[in-house]
């Protein structure tokens, strides 16, 4: 231990003034460097976790009969079952959800970036799609459950549960296709427009064109979002057990609402489906995901050249 | 600059061409402004059609709504949002306290700690932890952290338990507010982390280079150069994260309790929120008790609007300010 403080004296020596940087100060820069990789160790611990144990709990009934049979006449302790009907559900309220949510969320971003000129009623409508993407999924339920239930009489559908997931899904494709508009370059509609194009058209054959695969992109990481929302379906499609491939018609199930309900069931036999529809939801989410980042990556060189 | 501007608000100057394209171009306006419009139109009528469906209900409820702490509407037509909106701020409270001081860790990683090469990657990887869908962090929390939790739980307990938040007596650990205060704070990280590392990338790279120029270490300058640019910026990702907390439903609907009492002991298995009593009471709700529910979705809605509109101002005046400093 004496040694070490001459070693010091003599490394100081050496050392320009300038370069020193005392012991104290070493030892807090290791200590924050070590709470930071901490830090994102601590973040992906549960990722990987929640990840393990999906798949290795999920893959025990992740088989044919799981993808092609629905709930009807399975007891409650019986182990056998599916989601089929859940799975036509979910991709049939997404797509709907995407029918309604895009032309409005796609025209939004036109109008913010085209027409708003940074006026009163655009600053107001961007402020509002900010606020939007904080509406609690629940809340975008019970305002479905409210208006297309309660107030003008429908009864539950999975067209219901997209129009609540439609909500969800409007202000994150007006903030992406935003972004993918604005960079689309300036020198781009000016050269159009001194072709003597008007200015819509050069929105729908340049602009949009330009920015195609970073909407989709935004589009497809929306649909990713949404396809894993329960909250909203609950009081919109509510509960069956049996298929229903119509959304117009009657409660339809949802893959969310799925896992949802095996989940809060007490059988062994129920969590079990729960962890394989989780699988289920997490391939498919992950799909569309990947599909985006595949589609943005794809378009990256170009911006490039 | 100029260009751009001149070119924005003008827009095309040929208007001689023939009346099918100013059709055209009418129609394209009216769209995409209706659109807008649109927009707002659905943000007011969730406000009206909550509010509208919610009176019956309050009108028939027999306790005070802020009050009361039960909530039986299905049978005593008695219901108050009191216990209800109390488990809401503190879940979310316990895990902003949680998330935030690892988001910002997470963020300065990515930012100013991590190989550039690698830094991207890193960055979609705790990007991937806000694609797990709710319902799985849910089955997650009641299938792997509940129990995963009683052991640290009693110890807690018993040498800490002179702590109001660790105290209690009876049954500890379970389906308790912790565990559904961790699986909010794992959902609620990924966008605090996200927000703030975007802060910390903008910071003045000046005075970054000046700092370590002046022989700061690398703690010292992101003390003086990052932090306090960025202070603002993670003060309102932390109340995003707050609010989005405070809207989750599936994931604490399956782990809480469901009780109806307010206390601090996070290691008791009392807790319930909101949205948790909304997702786990409409199953069985009557028509007073539906509006009931609605009634406290509109609660949820009010608070989340408000917390998110003030992190939304903070975030607005920042970008202003940056804009006309630059």
């Amino acid at each position: 231990m004496t040694s070490t403080p001459i070693k010091e004296v003599r490394e100081d020596g050496r050392k320009t003034s300038i370069q020193h940087i005392s012991t104290s100060r070493r030892i807090k820069d290791r200590v924050v460097q070590g709470l930071v990789y901490l830090a994102f160790a601590l973040a992906v611990v549960p990722l990987v976790s929640v990840l393990w144990l999906v798949v290795s709990n999920g893959l025990e009934r992740f088989d044919l009969e799981f993808l092609t049979h629905s709930m009807n006449g399975i007891g409650a302790r019986d182990a056998h079952g599916g989601a089929y009907h859940a799975i036509i559900g979910t991709l049939e309220q997404v797509l709907l959800a995407s029918l309604i949510s895009v032309p409005i969320g796609l025209f939004t971003a036109i109008y913010l970036v085209e027409y708003g000129n940074n006026g009163r009623l655009s600053r107001a409508i961007s402020f509002f799609v900010d606020v939007m993407t904080g509406v609690p999924s629940v809340v975008a339920g019970l305002f479905i459950l409210a208006f297309w239930i309660l107030f003008l009489g429908f009864e539950y559908s999975g067209w219901a549960g997209a129009l609540a997931l439609s909500i969800l899904m409007m202000p994150t494709v007006v903030r992406s296709a935003e972004e993918m508009l604005r960079l689309v370059p300036n020198d781009l509609r000016e050269a159009s427009y001194a072709l003597g194009v008007p200015k819509w058209r050069t929105i729908l054959k340049v602009v949009l064109p330009t920015a195609f695969t970073g909407i989709v992109t935004g589009v497809m990481l929306a649909v990713a979002r949404v396809a894993g929302e329960t909250a909203p379906l609950l009081m919109t499609v509510f509960f069956t057990n049996s298929i229903n491939n119509d959304p117009f018609n009657g409660p339809q199930m949802g893959l969310p609402l799925f896992v949802f309900d095996q989940a809060a069931r007490p059988n062994d036999t129920a969590i079990d489906r729960a962890w394989t529809g989780a699988l289920t939801l997490i391939l498919i989410v992950m799909l569309l995901n990947l599909v985006a980042r595949l589609i943005a990556w794809w378009r990256a060189p170009a911006r490039g050249r | 600059m100029a260009t751009n501007v001149q070119t924005r608000d003008g827009g095309p100057a040929p208007s001689r061409s023939a009346s099918r394209r100013s059709h055209g171009e009418g129609l394209f306006r009216f769209l995409s402004t209706g659109a807008g419009v649109v927009l707002l139109g659905i943000m007011a009528a969730i406000a009206v059609f909550l509010i509208a469906e919610a009176i019956p209900a309050l009108r028939a409820n027999e306790a005070n709504f802020f009050t009361e702490l039960t909530w039986e509407p299905n049978s005593q037509q008695a219901f108050g949002i009191g216990a209800l909106a109390f488990g809401t701020v503190l879940s979310s409270l316990i895990a902003l306290v949680i998330a935030t001081p690892i988001a910002v860790g997470v963020a300065l990683f990515i930012s100013h700690y991590a190989p550039r090469r690698l830094a991207a990657p890193l960055g979609y990887l705790i990007d991937l932890l806000a694609a797990v869908p709710s319902v799985v962090y849910g089955l997650w929390g009641l299938a792997f952290l509940v129990p995963l939790l009683r052991t640290p739980s009693q110890w807690l307990n018993e040498n800490l338990g002179w702590f109001p938040l660790f105290a209690g007596e009876g049954i500890i650990g379970g389906k308790t507010m912790l565990a559904g205060g961790i699986v909010l704070a794992i959902m609620i990280l990924p966008i605090i982390a996200a927000i703030s590392r975007e802060v910390f990338l903008q910071a003045p790279k000046m005075n970054e280079e000046a700092a370590l120029a002046l022989g700061a270490t690398r703690w010292e300058m992101i003390r003086m150069a990052v932090l306090p640019f960025g202070r603002p910026g993670v003060i309102s990702a932390a109340m995003l994260g707050l609010g989005r907390a405070m809207g989750e439903t599936i994931a604490v609907a399956l782990i809480f309790p469901a009780t109806f009492d307010i206390t601090f002991q996070i290691l008791t298995p009392h807790a319930n929120s909101i949205a948790a009593n909304i997702a786990n009471g409409f199953g069985e709700a009557t028509d007073i008790g539906r509006g009931a529910l609605i009634a406290s979705g509109l609660v949820l809605f009010v608070i989340t609007l408000l917390v998110n509109m003030a992190a939304r101002m903070v975030i607005n005046r920042r970008k202003e300010y940056a804009r006309a400093g630059a």
